[in-house]
């Protein structure tokens, strides 16, 4: 099984030169730490920076200069800071190339709900809405199954979504999966996780067809 | 023109029981720490709070939370805050999530005299319960209209008398929308300047959209996490 730091180097291997990316909060803003040689990307950062760099050294924070997880970071050479609402037409208009995020819950038909369990945790859906409605690559980024062992690979979501029909790939400690049509594609294995592992871990319908390899990292 | 007031106590003059307030920030990042105060000190109550989140529980928003001075938060997300979670859940709380990017439109659309738009954030989702959807380009879209306030409070870097603004880093968030979208706009700045200082092609959030201005007296600006690297050896 894989650990939240491979998880982000997994999905790192999916970006490509000179994309603009959004990093949502929790694994995803891991994966700035392994953009692999020779490409170039931006990471944006909703609360209003593109080519956001990495945490300050300690005792050069700037309580300014923050991501959307309200971490302090720093600016990289060529960096642009604006307000919200440019932020959100850099999204919603369809200039960012990549979004990664995190889920509660992901469906088989690409449903994804990440911003709300009824009657307990209440947090919001902060930018997410905006980005998985007008986002046309999205990979989720989450552990295969909850802390109570249950499935987060669906057939239907059982909490309120955040969007429909729009998650395109799910990166697991188990596993890579596409999104198609009838279910979850199977694509990679986690190093040492077997297929009947995934299997029984996804909820959803599981497509296996052929030989599925091993990540490489 | 001379749009300068004292200080927090003299800008926050007319706010009252029962207004609406746009409070700009992200986190804890560019609030208007100085104008939180002053309105704690007022006892000002039953106020909706237009602000991406609802602070944390000592500082910020929270501060206003734990008065119990604030009946309804327009919001799109509120983690990170105790209190607050607590008095939604009790009811005490009136809450309206919305999605970040519309939040931040509808406050853009609400000063630039627009009163509604479609998009397609939260089709699909409750959020979208009882709005008007209309396809545009094979996707489905959904109405959202334009917000509003009595007062939009604001924090900027830089300002002058004229209420032309700077601001600094990510601290810019949501202040140049909900300066647009106040009746009455106050300005906290860090730094009060003299007309002329800020050249004119570098100037975020015009004068025209503020009313009142005045120089915090003083900053905490707390970072809400910390998160540094070490130097290699």
């Amino acid at each position: 099984m894989l650990d939240r730091n491979s998880i982000a180097k997994r999905i790192a291997q999916e970006l490509q030169d000179g994309w603009y990316v959004n990093l949502g909060i929790g694994i995803p803003t891991l994966i700035a730490n392994y953009i692999p040689e020779g490409i170039s990307v931006e990471f944006q950062s909703e609360n209003g920076i593109l080519g956001m760099g990495p945490f300050p050294f300690d005792g050069e924070e700037d309580a300014d200069l923050i991501n959307a997880g309200k971490q302090t970071i720093t600016a990289m050479s060529g960096a642009s800071i604006f307000d919200s609402a440019t932020s959100f037409a850099m999204i919603r208009g369809q200039h960012i190339q990549l979004t990664v995020l995190g889920a509660m819950e992901v469906a088989q038909n690409g449903d994804i709900a990440n911003w709300k369990i009824p009657g307990k945790l209440v947090k919001g859906m902060g930018g997410a809405m905006d980005l998985v409605a007008s986002a046309d690559n999205i990979i989720v980024a989450m552990m295969h199954t909850n802390r109570k062992g249950k499935s987060k690979l669906l057939k239907r979501c059982s909490l309120p979504l955040t969007g429909v029909g729009c998650v395109k790939k799910i990166v697991t400690n188990m596993a890579v999966l596409d999104i198609v049509e009838g279910g979850f594609k199977l694509i990679e294995r986690a190093p040492g996780v077997s297929i009947e592992e995934i299997i029984a871990a996804t909820e959803g319908h599981l497509i296996v067809e052929g030989d599925i390899p091993e990540m490489t990292f | 023109m001379n749009k300068i007031v004292a200080n927090a106590e003299e800008a926050i003059q007319g706010i009252q029981d029962d207004m609406t307030l746009m409070l700009g920030g992200f986190g804890l990042c560019g609030i208007p720490e100085n104008a939180i105060t002053a309105l704690v000190e007022t006892g000002v109550t039953g106020l909706t709070c237009i602000s991406n989140n609802a602070g944390v529980d000592d500082f910020g928003l929270g501060l206003l939370l734990q008065k119990r001075q604030i009946k309804k938060m327009v919001s799109s997300y509120v983690g990170e805050n105790a209190e607050f979670e607590r008095q939604m859940l009790s009811g005490e709380l009136e809450v309206d999530l919305i999605p970040q990017g519309s939040l931040a439109e509808r406050c853009r659309a609400g000063g630039a005299g627009i009163p509604a738009f479609f998009t397609p954030a939260g089709y699909g989702t409750e959020i979208a319960e009882g709005k008007e959807v209309r396809m545009f380009n094979g996707k489905p879209h959904i109405l959202e209209m334009a917000l509003t306030a009595d007062f939009a409070i604001v924090k900027a870097w830089k300002g002058d008398r004229m209420g032309n603004l700077v601001f600094k880093g990510t601290a810019r968030n949501f202040n140049p929308v909900m300066a647009m979208a106040g009746k009455i706009t106050i300005a906290e700045v860090e730094e009060l300047v003299e007309p002329g200082e800020l050249d004119p092609n570098t100037i975020h959030t015009p004068g025209i959209f503020v009313q009142r201005i005045f120089q915090g007296e003083k900053y905490e600006k707390r970072i809400e996490q910390r998160t540094v690297r070490q130097k290699e050896a």
